[in-house]
């Protein structure tokens, strides 16, 4: 509610823009904020100790860090409205954020032509580091491709012949099972790909794909859904038997945002991405989540360490700019190491995209929860294709 | 076989969810003719207090007793929806309800996310339900087949209240002749309200019973509306049975569809109402309606051109309109082109609406047809910006009068759902053919050249396109095209019998419209500097509806005012705070209340009482 007052006051003020002040830098800060609550929210938390933390610490350069926000309410061309907006009225120094991919492409693209930095957090789209990539844009989180190479790895270990697979029929789905077939079946040519399902996102008929998977007589499946899809899918699938004795692999279902709302329901054994909060006992994790739950008497979720990285790693790159000019930031994020919760990273440079892991793991049900078990780290520069194969899908700047 | 057969039963239970919320649609608008778009905020709302409630009581009762608690408090707060809101304005014009439900439907949506939190919620299993049955060897959920049953049983128990009680007597009666119903002395308030009620309950019900197999979530309502809608369009109108075999119908072509063809989900529905609105242009049961016995005549005032006092004002407002880059910064300019883009998008609409009296609820196509348009003449093509615009208006054109020829076959609410069917083909094309369009990653790198690429010269462009496709647009509501435009929409029948060929002259005018439409898509391609799918989607439709309802669709082109409020509205709302959604819905609540006729449409309305319309006795008169 503090908020619609606050807007209802802002439009009463609907002239005065703000601007920057002496002695800032200012990061301009863009995501689904309305239309994926559940995500941003948690996210926001992450960003704004980010923020606390390294003003506290003096700021960067010796100013201080202020992000301005915007929504985008899921549309890219809102969210070029919003980019427009933090350039020429809030005067920010570079641009982040975004979580759908096509989205983040629209960003990508806004900063390549106003020639601007964006550093995007979410997106997971291979493009936009290497088919649509460009000199302006990093991202931060491991992407499609590697999430899928990690996955791959622990698929060739199981047994299983017969793989179908399950994906929302969009671009993330898509690129998803695509990648990973094309990685297991290198690892293991005598696998074969028995059907797929492509329910359209958010809209899922659960009942008829699960019956229509199990017809497939498959051994393993692969699961691209996500958020109300994976419950639907999970409820009817549980009910159906289809994960009795099959392996099932699924792209991210091991996140707080998505595995915490089926609690009991949490089928058991499925090989997952994700984030096991409870159980990492790293120094850097110990002391981003001390610091988060002291804050907002909560436990982090995956959005959070994005949203925590993303301020930390913007940070890192304009302290060793030592400048907000943009090819001075480009030039010093390029190479890049800098610190998260889940460990030491890096901007590559040759593709801009950073080597921030992912915890792979099993799914399992603890006290009527949700929870990831065996879970490891794995570091993402260990799961990017050949500097040959980025050079050949990458356009020369 | 044994296979197929559970597939088929899959299918019957997906039916029963879908026909729960699709008949309550469909009695609503039998009775009212209330386009209700907040039918699937209703839905959303019954799941979220069936979670409540069942979270907190326990036991099998807890569990039935709080579904059907859940639903009979929704039915109460769309009792007092009814009463609070839509009674003020059901004297206003046709689909001006449709407003008000959208600014309902707004608000839900965040309060929502206030209430309950931003996390899905899984909600309970049924107590007795939770197991599944072994049918031919193949493992059925038994909450399946109870809603295979809950279907008929629900199907019948209305058949039962509509012909063994006063109140389904007189709904049906209202169904068919509203006006007659009225002239017998029938209290329509309370039989408005009851029905509202009654079809809010459904919505309601359908919501809370899909708690032991969906997630509740803030994005429920979007996935259901639009389906029901198909649903009770491909049924007939106002035809309860005829929504169960639409249902049937729908659920089963997804449950087997997926086998052949996994992706076609995505289109399926759309391409079903496509098919049987061109084979039965008033659905499955539907039934042609008479001539209006009254038309629409006699609301609308008379129009005019400007008079030279008008005149000078709209030409000192565009000359203010071309000095902004005087004053303003670029953030200002680029928001003043999108506002120019969405006027011209909005007048294209009205001239359908107000002069055409037919309602697209998919003008959104040609919007985005000329964003593609444009997008693929600049980047394969390599052509100039003029060329590319061109090109854009040129594609929405095209389109138009391909989809045009086929709806103008149709009238009404069918009209405007088979405009909404080939709007979705276009999309599902659109984010499909990936090797074309770049499907949902959309087509990037669409930016003006350097003499058109500063915000003022770009705003220049825009204002002038605008500005003239506006313009242009008035003369034709004012040519003797517009005026046979017109007479077709007051009386179809004369229009016939003086020589007037209705089909030929809404074709042009659809086609005139598609592609202004176009040539505002191809701008904002340039604008952006990239087209996404999301350029043709339902949301862009309905914005255009709003805008036009917001100005006043017995308007000219009030469309302009109803654009440039709406769009600046989104836009700073949107850019303070994160429940834009609910201050927006709010604000367009009080607008559809203090303006019944649409902003320009009531402040005109001010005017020397001879130039007001007689208001009609009660509601809109049936069409």
């Amino acid at each position: 509610m503090r908020q619609v007052m606050v807007g209802l006051a802002a439009l009463a003020a609907l002239a005065g823009g703000a601007h920057a002040q002496q002695g800032e830098i200012r990061i301009g800060e863009i995501n689904s904020y309305s239309g994926l609550p559940a995500f941003t929210e948690p996210y926001r938390k992450g960003w704004q100790l980010a923020v606390e933390e390294i003003n506290a610490a003096g700021g960067v350069n010796g100013k201080t860090l202020v992000v301005v926000s915007k929504d985008d309410g899921g549309k890219p061309a809102d969210a070029v409205t919003a980019a427009n907006e933090l350039l020429s009225r809030d005067k920010v120094d570079m641009l982040a954020g975004a979580f759908f991919s096509h989205i983040g492409l629209a960003l990508a693209d806004f900063a390549k032509q106003k020639q601007v930095f964006y550093l995007a957090g979410e997106p997971l789209t291979d493009a936009i580091v290497w088919s649509a990539g460009n000199k302006y844009t990093f991202r931060l989180r491991p992407s499609n491709y590697m999430q899928a190479a990690m996955l791959a790895d622990e698929a060739a270990k199981l047994p299983a012949k017969r793989w179908a697979t399950i994906a929302p029929n969009y671009e993330y789905g898509q690129s998803a099972v695509k990648v990973f077939k094309e990685l297991l079946s290198k690892k293991r040519p005598d696998i074969e790909w028995v059907g797929e399902q492509w329910p359209p996102q958010g809209k899922i008929e659960a009942g008829p794909v699960v019956q229509a998977v199990a017809a497939m007589r498959p051994e393993a499946i692969l699961n691209v859904t996500f958020g109300p899809d994976l419950v639907k899918l999970v409820r009817e699938g549980n009910s159906r038997g289809l994960f009795k004795d099959r392996s099932v692999v699924s792209f991210l279902t091991g996140e707080p945002e998505y595995i915490d709302p089926l609690k009991e329901e949490t089928p058991e054994g499925w090989i997952v991405t994700g984030y096991p909060w409870n159980t990492i006992k790293t120094d850097a994790h110990n002391a981003f989540f001390k610091a988060y739950e002291a804050k907002y008497k909560d436990y982090p979720r995956l959005g959070s360490v994005v949203g925590y990285a993303l301020v930390k790693s913007a940070a890192a790159i304009m302290t060793k700019a030592g400048s907000t000019d943009t090819d001075k930031m480009i030039a010093a994020a390029e190479g890049l190491a800098f610190e998260t919760p889940f460990g030491p990273a890096q901007f590559r440079a040759i593709d801009h995209q950073a080597t921030l892991g992912a915890y792979v793991g099993k799914t399992a049900v603890k006290d009527g929860k949700g929870v990831m078990v065996d879970s490891v780290y794995r570091d993402g520069k260990d799961f990017l294709p050949s500097d040959a194969d980025v050079k050949a899908m990458r356009p020369a700047n | 076989m044994d296979f197929l057969v559970v597939q088929f039963l899959t299918g019957l239970a997906g039916a029963s969810s879908l026909f729960l919320v699709a008949s309550g649609l469909s009695i609503i608008f039998g009775v009212t003719r209330i386009v209700n778009f907040a039918h699937g905020a209703f839905y959303m709302l019954g799941a979220y207090a069936a979670y409540s409630l069942t979270e907190r009581w326990e036991g099998a009762l807890g569990f039935w007793g709080g579904i059907v608690a859940a639903a009979i408090g929704v039915a109460a707060v769309g009792a007092l929806v009814e009463v609070t809101l839509l009674r003020r304005i059901y004297r206003a014009p046709e689909l001006f309800q449709l407003l008000a439900t959208f600014g309902v439907t707004l608000v839900v949506q965040d309060l929502s996310i206030i209430l309950w939190g931003p996390e899905d919620l899984v909600g309970r299993r049924a107590p007795g339900f939770r197991s599944s049955i072994s049918i031919l060897g193949q493992q059925v959920p038994s909450y399946d087949l109870f809603l295979i049953a809950l279907g008929p049983l629900v199907l019948g128990l209305i058949w039962l209240l509509f012909h063994r009680t006063r109140f389904g007597v007189l709904v049906r009666a209202a169904t068919q002749d509203r006006d007659m119903v009225a002239a017998l002395g029938v209290n329509q308030r309370w039989l408005f309200t009851g029905v509202f009620a009654l079809g809010v309950f459904l919505a309601a019900l359908g919501g809370a019973l899909q708690l032991p197999r969906d997630a509740v979530s803030h994005t429920m309502d979007l996935r259901i509306i639009v389906e029901v809608f198909v649903v009770v369009v491909i049924g007939g109108l106002g035809s309860v049975a005829g929504a169960y075999v639409a249902a049937l119908i729908v659920a089963e072509l997804n449950a087997f569809g997926i086998l052949v063809l996994p992706q076609v989900s995505l289109v399926l529905v759309f391409a079903v109402m496509a098919i049987v609105l061109v084979v039965r242009p008033y659905g499955l049961f539907g039934r042609p309606e008479g001539p209006p016995r009254t038309g629409t005549a006699g609301l609308i005032r008379p129009w005019r051109p400007f008079s030279g006092g008008e005149r000078i004002a709209v030409a000192v407002g565009l000359v203010a309109a071309a000095a902004l880059p005087l004053v303003g910064g670029s953030y200002l300019l680029s928001v003043g082109a999108e506002i120019a883009i969405f006027c011209l998008f909005a007048a294209s609409l009205q001239l359908l609406m107000s002069a055409g009296g037919i309602a697209s609820f998919g003008h959104a196509a040609y919007f985005g047809l000329g964003s593609y348009g444009a997008a693929l003449a600049a980047k394969t093509l390599g052509w100039p910006l003029p060329a590319a615009l061109a090109a854009g208006a040129a594609l929405g054109t095209a389109g138009a009068a391909l989809f045009g020829w086929f709806c103008v076959r149709l009238s009404g609410v069918y009209f405007a759902m088979l405009t909404l069917a080939f709007a979705q083909i276009a999309w599902s094309i659109a984010f499909q053919w990936t090797s074309v369009t770049g499907g949902d990653n959309g087509i990037l790198g669409i930016w003006p050249p350097p003499w058109a690429g500063s915000p003022a010269a770009f705003y220049w462009i825009a204002l002038a396109l605008a500005a003239g496709g506006i313009a242009a647009l008035r003369v034709i509501a004012f040519s003797p095209f517009g005026y046979a435009l017109r007479a077709v929409r007051d009386s179809a029948l004369k229009a016939e019998a003086v020589g007037i060929s209705r089909r030929a002259v809404q074709w042009t005018a659809f086609v005139v419209a598609g592609g202004f439409a176009a040539l505002a898509g191809a701008l904002f391609a340039y604008l952006k500097g990239s087209v996404f799918p999301d350029n043709l989607a339902i949301p862009l439709s309905v914005d255009g509806l709003v805008m036009v309802l917001l100005g006043g669709v017995e308007t000219v082109t009030g469309a302009v005012v109803g654009a440039v409020l709406f769009r600046a509205l989104t836009i700073v709302l949107m850019s303070y705070t994160d429940y834009s959604k609910l201050v927006l819905g709010l604000l367009v609540v009080v607008l559809v209340v203090a303006f019944p006729k649409g902003v320009v449409g009531s402040l005109q309305g001010l005017r020397p009482p001879w130039r007001r319309a007689a208001a009609p006795p009660v509601a809109v008169p049936a069409r």
